[in-house]
């Protein structure tokens, strides 16, 4: 009995603002330490093996894929992406075109390459580990995607005009868990990344280890993901729909240092 | 097929600092799939064993443990091993840096 | 060949078949043990005495237990092993750790926690035993998803 009451007064005491900062606090700190012992840099060991490993019908690696910055520059090009390609004409994020170099460099057909874009605790994607490869060679680097050309304004714009439409069963946009300040489910806090100081750190954390799935888990999983909470249908793997979120998200999050593959509960 | 370790040994404040991780799936009974974890892990120093852990189910997936040596030097070699409960094995080796 | 020579050179094949590695001590019983008291005299540490000198960092609240950082560490003289015991855990022994001569009693690890529980570690100086605790709260973080 005494310990169902101390529960009680524990629960309540979360509910008291002074106690919500304190749990706040601890929470960074539980982050802090996951990231300093994370198993994030394995999925990069399974990424660097993939971009190397030649595929495909043209038996060729990934190593000539230009990412941005030149055709096999890695060092900097996550922290710039998405942006415009010429050869693809149109705004890209990194795992669109990881996508847009297996089929062009390596032969490989659409269907064959994103058969099983998202993986599980078990095996991970080809496009997890790659992800968190390509990712890891930023750190250290500002976030800065692309914001001069024209399709990069659309994007843009796109991608803040879906984050408060509102569709499906459920009536649901971004906007219904993160468009309000102080929001939260159960003890995950939401944010409104509308505001830069919110989306920095949420822009520069991803991909990133998951812990409640023990899996690597990636932008395109995370748009596909919050549709499906929201109930509506399945986004395609790198629709324009994706693509214009995540840079709607980034440009608003832009100059956050990249401290590589982040961590997630 | 033990998936991949990575480790790193650094100099720090008198200590050599291992950080070593592992890729196991360290399932446990409650999951219903069959026991698979990791059960002995063992820590050489130029081919010395320093440290011996014998660890469970209640690790977390795809370990990451940190040590700490006293001393060593730059270019001392540092060994990881570990054993599971089926009896497969890994392990990675390290200069300190 | 007779059926019972069969047997026995089956069963003696068998067991040299078994590799050498596979014959590295784990303490089954310990690690079986059901309850923390069980847990600590399968090390035979069954009372150990309380001590300030054994440090346990740890975040306050883990936003999932699948992965509960803890960073272990004695200043008691001779310390040759840390143990862990996660009070609330179906199998309480997590881990131990047998310090060699050069080795620091330090070690950071990630365990595993279903709920809010004690976290208690259980050194082991000149043959005898000390522990301390330090509570873990175990929370649940967003939609699902």
């Amino acid at each position: 009995m005494n310990r169902a009451l101390a529960r009680i007064l524990l629960s309540l005491a979360f509910c008291a603002p002074a106690a919500a900062q304190d749990v706040k606090k601890e929470i960074e700190r539980y982050r802090q330490m996951v990231s300093e012992g994370s198993p994030a840099e394995l999925f990069e060991l399974e990424g660097e093996a993939l971009w190397k490993k030649p595929q495909g019908p043209r038996q060729a690696s990934l190593e000539k894929c230009d990412l941005g910055l030149g055709p096999g520059v890695l060092k900097g090009a996550y922290a710039a992406l998405p942006r415009y390609f010429k050869d693809a004409d149109r705004v890209m994020d990194l795992e669109t075109r990881l996508l847009h170099c297996m089929t062009t460099l390596q032969g490989r057909s659409r269907e064959e390459a994103t058969q099983r874009v998202f993986g599980n605790a078990d095996r991970p994607s080809e496009m997890e580990s790659l992800s968190a490869y390509v990712a890891a060679q930023s750190r250290g680097m500002k976030m800065a995607p692309g914001e001069s050309h024209p399709k990069e304004k659309a994007a843009y714009e796109l991608g803040r005009a879906l984050y408060f439409q509102r569709a499906g069963s459920w009536d649901f946009a971004c906007t219904s868990c993160h468009g309000e300040e102080g929001k939260r489910i159960r003890l995950q806090e939401l944010p409104v990344l509308l505001k830069p100081e919110n989306a920095r750190s949420v822009a520069a954390s991803w991909p990133a280890y998951r812990i409640s799935t023990s899996g690597f888990v990636t932008m395109q999983w995370r748009m596909n993901n919050c549709y499906q909470q929201m109930r509506m249908p399945e986004p395609a793997f790198g629709s324009d729909t994706t693509v214009a979120l995540i840079h709607f998200i980034t440009v608003t999050g832009k100059g956050e240092t990249y401290q590589g593959p982040g961590n997630k509960r | 097929m033990a998936g991949p370790m990575k480790m790193r040994a650094t100099l720090a404040g008198g200590y050599t600092e291992v950080r070593v991780l592992m890729t196991h799936p360290m399932t446990t009974a409650q999951s219903g799939q069959p026991l698979h974890f990791i059960q002995n892990i063992t820590v050489k120093l130029n081919g010395k064993a320093l440290i011996e852990a014998e660890v469970s189910q209640a690790v977390s997936r795809n370990p990451v443990f940190s040590f700490r040596l006293k001393g060593g030097a730059k270019g001392d070699k540092i060994e990881v091993t570990w054993l599971d409960n089926k009896g497969e094995s890994n392990k990675i080796e390290t200069a300190v840096a | 060949m007779n059926r019972l020579r069969r047997t026995v050179l089956g069963a003696l094949a068998a067991w040299l078949a078994t590799p050498l590695a596979a014959l590295a001590a784990w303490n089954e019983s310990a690690f079986g043990a059901k309850t923390p008291q069980d847990a600590l005299k399968g090390i035979g540490a069954a009372n150990p005495a309380p001590s300030k000198e054994i440090v346990i960092d740890a975040p306050q609240i883990a936003e999932n237990g699948a992965v509960v950082p803890i960073e272990i560490s004695s200043n008691i003289p001779g310390t040759s092993s840390l143990a862990v015991v996660l009070e609330k855990n179906p199998f309480p022994l997590a881990a131990k750790f047998d310090f060699m001569e050069g080795a620091a009693p330090f070690v950071k690890l990630n365990v595993k926690m279903a709920e809010t529980a004690d976290v208690r570690v259980v050194a082991t100086a000149g043959g005898r035993h000390y522990s301390a605790t330090r509570e873990i709260k175990v929370t649940i973080g967003g939609c699902g998803g």
